[in-house]
Parts: C-alpha cells; sequence; structure tokens
C-alpha cells in the first residue's frame, strides 16, 4: 500500500493521522497486507462463506413494550448536552 | 490464605471459619502489598467490594440460601459494563465513561454473590497479546517482572498468579484468556461462541468475542464458567440450550479417552522448552490410560492471516462508534462534524487500535471486499471444517497454548506482525467457534509458566472440563505460586 492509499482508508475510518503517523501506518500496513495475501494460495471454489459459528439467523422477540432506559442515565455520558439531547457542531449552514 | 482456590475458600466461607469482609479486606490488603509492582489492576472500589461482602455476610447470619459464588471475590476486566464503574476497555477513548446498566455476566455474579473486586488491565479494546498496548500502565508477569504476562487479558491473568484475587473474567477474541493463562502459569478458559452472553461486553470482533473464566485450576474454572454460562434473550448469538453444569462433573475421568495431536502445531517457531513440557504432558495422558492419535489441520498455516482480516474489518465497523457525539473522547478543537470525527478518533485511539481499524477498513473498502474479507470468510470456514473432521477422531485436541513463554517488555514493540504470531495456536477455536482451555504443564529451566491448550467440540465444556481436570488430579503444576507472592 502506498501512502495515497493509505490517506483514502483512513478518510473512510475518519481517522485523523499525523505525517508521521501516515508514514509507519503505511510501512506496517503493508507488510501486514503482504502477510495475509498468502490467503490467495488457498483454493476457495464453491466454498460458503462462513460470518460466524452458528447456524441460526434471524433471532426475533415478541415485540411488546419494556422498560428503557432514562434519558438522565442516557445522556450522563455525553460529551456535550443541550437540554436532553446530545450537543453537537452545526452541521447545516 | 490468599494462596488458596476458589473452591477452597469458600468451603472455609461456609463453614463460617472466615467472613466475606474479612477474606476481602485480605485481597484489598494484597492488591495495595502487590499491585504497584504487577499493575494488574486499573480500578478498585475498596467501599463497594466490602459493601457486597458484608451483605454476604449479614445473609449468611440470617440463614438465607446464598449463591455458588458466596462471598468469594472475582477481578473483572475493564471491558464488561458494571453499573455506574470505570469500563475503559484501557483507552483513552473511554477514559471518563461509566455505563448505565450491568452485563449479563454481572448480573450473574452478583445472583451467584460473588464479591466485584476491581477492573483489570488489557491490551486497548483488547488488541494485543501482552497487555502493553495499554493506555495506562505496563502489567507485568508474576513470575517475572521483567517480562509481558500475556494479553489482552493480561490484567485478569496476573491478578490470579499474583493471589490478588482468586478469580477473574476476561474475553477470548483470538487468545486472549489462554494465552495470559499460560504465561502467567493459571487455568483460562474460552467457551463455545455462544454459551454466554455478549450483552454489556464491549465489542471487539462479534463473532468471535467470548467471555470466559480465569482460576489457580480447572475445579475453580469450571465453578466460575457455571456461574455466567447460560442463555441471555439480549444476545441475540447466546445460544437457547441448557447449559451444562461442571462444577458437579469434572472429577469423572473420560473412559475410553482418545486425544489429537496436531502435526502443524509442532512446526517451526515453537519454543524447544515449551515443546518439552507438552510431549511431556501427553506422555502424562498416554500413561494413564488415554489413546493418541495424530490429527491433522491443513489450514491452520492461513488462520492468522485470515483472523486479522476477519476481526478488523468486524472491529472496524464495532470502533465506528466512537465518533465523539454520545459517548467517549470528544476533540476541543474542530472545524465541523466530520472533522469532529476524525480528531475525536485520531487523539482518542492507541496505535494498535488504528492499525486495526485501518486494516479492517481497507478489507471492506470497495474493490477490495471480496480479495481480503469475503475470501477470508471461505478460508475460515476451510479451518471449521478441519476441526469437525479432528473431531470425529478424537475427544479433545491438545498442544501448545502458546509458541513461547513470556517474552520480555518491549521485545516485539515495534513488530506487529511477530506479535501476532502469539496466538497461533488460540486463533483457529475462536474462528471454528469450539470451546479451549489452557492449563499449566510445566515450567522452563529459567522458571516461566508453560500452558498445555485442550480443544473439543462445540458447546462440549464439560468433557473438556473433565479431560482438563484427569491432568490435573495427576500433575502438581496448578499448586505452584510465584516466588514473588511468598
Amino acid at each position: 500500500m502506498n501512502a495515497q492509499e493509505v490517506q483514502w482508508v483512513a478518510h473512510l475510518a475518519r481517522l485523523q493521522l499525523t505525517p508521521t503517523g501516515l508514514e509507519t501506518m503505511t510501512r506496517q500496513l503493508s507488510a501486514i497486507v503482504d502477510y495475509v495475501d498468502r490467503l490467495k494460495e488457498v483454493n476457495t471454489e464453491d466454498v460458503e462463506p462462513m460470518g460466524h459459528a452458528l447456524s441460526f439467523s434471524n433471532v426475533f422477540r415478541d415485540d411488546g413494550p419494556a422498560a428503557s432506559l432514562p434519558v438522565a442515565d442516557a445522556l450522563a455520558n455525553a460529551p456535550q448536552r443541550r437540554g436532553d439531547f446530545y450537543g453537537v457542531p452545526a452541521v447545516l449552514e | 490464605m490468599l494462596e488458596r482456590t476458589a473452591r477452597e475458600l469458600s468451603d472455609l466461607l461456609a463453614r463460617c471459619e472466615i467472613s466475606a469482609e474479612t477474606l476481602t479486606q485480605a485481597f484489598l490488603q494484597a492488591i495495595r502489598q502487590r499491585d504497584p509492582q504487577v499493575r494488574a489492576f486499573l480500578h478498585v472500589d475498596e467501599d463497594a467490594a466490602l459493601e457486597q461482602a458484608r451483605s454476604v455476610d449479614a445473609r449468611r447470619r440470617r440463614g438465607e440460601s446464598l449463591g455458588s459464588l458466596a462471598g468469594v471475590p472475582v477481578a473483572i476486566k475493564d471491558l464488561i459494563c458494571v453499573r455506574g464503574q470505570p469500563a475503559t476497555c484501557a483507552s483513552k477513548m473511554l477514559q471518563t465513561f461509566r455505563p448505565p446498566y450491568d452485563a449479563h455476566v454481572i448480573e450473574r455474579l452478583r445472583q451467584a454473590d460473588a464479591v466485584l473486586l476491581g477492573r483489570t488491565n488489557m491490551d486497548e479494546f483488547a488488541m494485543g497479546s501482552s497487555t502493553e498496548n495499554s493506555a495506562f500502565q505496563t502489567t507485568r508477569n508474576p513470575w517475572d517482572l521483567e517480562r509481558i504476562p500475556g494479553g489482552s487479558s493480561g490484567g485478569s491473568a496476573a491478578a490470579v498468579a499474583a493471589c490478588e484475587t482468586p478469580l477473574a473474567l476476561g474475553s477470548d477474541t483470538g487468545g486472549s484468556i489462554r494465552q495470559p493463562a499460560a504465561l502467567c502459569g493459571v487455568v483460562g478458559m474460552k467457551p463455545s461462541y455462544g454459551r454466554v452472553s455478549r450483552y454489556g461486553l464491549i465489542a471487539f470482533a462479534s463473532s468471535l468475542d467470548q467471555i470466559g473464566p480465569f482460576g489457580h485450576d480447572v475445579a475453580d474454572a469450571a465453578l466460575l464458567f457455571d456461574a455466567v454460562a447460560g442463555h441471555d434473550p439480549r444476545d441475540s448469538t447466546s445460544v437457547n440450550r441448557p447449559a451444562p453444569i461442571c462444577r458437579q462433573t469434572f472429577d469423572r475421568d473420560i473412559e475410553p479417552l482418545a486425544l489429537g495431536v496436531v502435526r502443524e502445531h509442532f512446526d517451526a517457531g515453537l519454543d524447544s522448552e515449551v515443546e518439552r513440557a507438552v510431549r511431556e504432558a501427553i506422555r502424562v495422558y498416554e500413561r494413564l490410560g488415554a489413546k493418541i492419535v495424530e490429527v491433522s489441520l491443513p489450514h491452520a498455516k492461513y488462520a492468522v492471516a485470515t483472523y486479522y482480516l476477519v476481526a478488523t474489518a468486524e472491529a472496524s465497523s464495532n470502533l465506528a462508534r466512537y465518533d465523539g457525539v454520545h459517548f467517549g473522547h470528544r476533540s476541543r478543537e474542530h472545524s465541523d462534524l466530520i472533522d469532529m470525527y476524525c480528531r475525536s478518533r485520531g487523539e482518542g485511539f492507541g496505535p494498535e487500535v488504528k492499525r486495526r481499524i485501518m486494516l479492517g477498513t481497507h478489507a471492506l473498502s470497495s474493490g477490495y471486499k471480496d480479495a481480503y474479507y469475503l475470501k477470508a470468510l471461505k478460508v475460515r470456514r476451510l479451518i471449521h471444517d478441519d476441526y469437525a473432521r479432528a473431531f470425529g477422531q478424537c475427544d479433545a485436541i491438545l498442544g501448545p497454548t502458546s509458541p513461547t513463554p513470556a517474552f520480555k517488555i518491549g521485545e516485539r514493540g515495534n513488530d506487529p506482525l511477530a506479535m501476532y504470531l502469539a496466538d497461533i495456536y488460540t486463533i483457529g477455536a475462536n474462528l471454528a467457534g469450539i470451546p479451549g482451555i489452557s492449563i499449566p504443564c510445566g515450567f522452563t529451566r529459567s522458571g516461566l509458566p508453560v500452558g498445555l491448550q485442550l480443544l473439543a467440540a462445540p458447546f462440549e465444556e464439560e468433557k473438556l472440563f473433565r479431560i482438563a481436570r484427569t491432568f490435573e488430579r495427576a500433575t502438581d503444576w496448578h499448586t505452584r505460586r510465584p516466588r514473588f507472592v511468598s
């Protein structure tokens, strides 16, 4: 991977990297990507992808009302709050 | 008294030879004395622990029926939520976070009347194999304070090894319970995927994460496993089938017993002293009447590569929630919302977490998803099928837990890939969803513990504990304690 590609991935991941951080990351990610490339050796024709170890999917519960977290508890960890809402920088001009 | 097992302490408590308060005081005192050197704990709430202990004593005096861990202290890895207590994941991102609810396993420990002692150190967001990736402190191995305790649950393993707690909970995504257990000379067990609810476990890689027990011996691990295993509708991957009661059956041998030795586990890269101890453990089983069969896991050499694509892809998605909006670190300076995300995450996460988010994002990104993520899911299926075939020939697979004993602090700091290879024998169990346990099986000449890993078919925890206990009854490795504690 080159620095430009790494910068693009950092953008996708919403991760700010310093210039030296970008350099180190490029070197280390390239080595890791080279290592994982060994999977190309494996013949996986007609192999079903395995997302997780259990065979079941779509577990539903009854659609009934239940108590939820009180607003004060939910907001207790907010970095910034305005009344009963989370405070964030302006999204619209 | 601190060196006793949880079962012994539980007997003393039941016979009223000691109160839960006195016992808790003794462990808190041990933490005050020893932990400045070991640095296993990130947070200890002495008042909360003593209050729980006094409540158990009062109820015992009144003759009330008590839970299976009444008055026994348990330490908790710092990524399992306890209402109102810190849960930092050893990350600056969550330095001030206080969860508003208890994890399922914490509810179960409260029902069992355990005493929650404190929060243990770990690699940041459970990403690492040495606990050096903690943003706050470096935990030391009680057998040699110059060395790492393993990871990511290094704080829990070191706390048990240093007799600062008789029991601890950790989590295992690629070996994070079994590897530190091996390196610290204690027992650590990863349940089958789906056996223990992940509700309230801060997520790393959701298809691989499992919570499991640490203890001085197999019997203690079974006791703690029983307390936390079982169905929970709040985790849709928690299996709805009765959990076994392992603490009642672990002393029954499996007869006849067939054990599989994996050809590929003795390849290059295995330390010769680790190999010697593990081969001797195999001979112990043989003397006890077990039949040893050679099995093959032909895709084992691809497990680390598969894991580092699957786990990082899932992590990049799970850790997207840390955006500086709802909880966790928010950067003071930012020009707009996107800039706030980028700066908050850039400041809050450490280098290894960033590396894994980056690799996972790359593996899932447009143009690369099929070549990396999807390919890894297919190889994961082949790895799973290898284990399924092996368990057709044997009751359990045994081999080394870690290719080396504990290494020196700082030794592998600049080479992420070398660190990843520490998990080479443990990662397969997470990919396949099977249960595994590491038990002490010897020491190197310089006095570092060696762990024996046993793996069983999905949901055969009861059998796994019985087979591990067979070895434990015939040996005394699990009774050794580091010189540091005596």
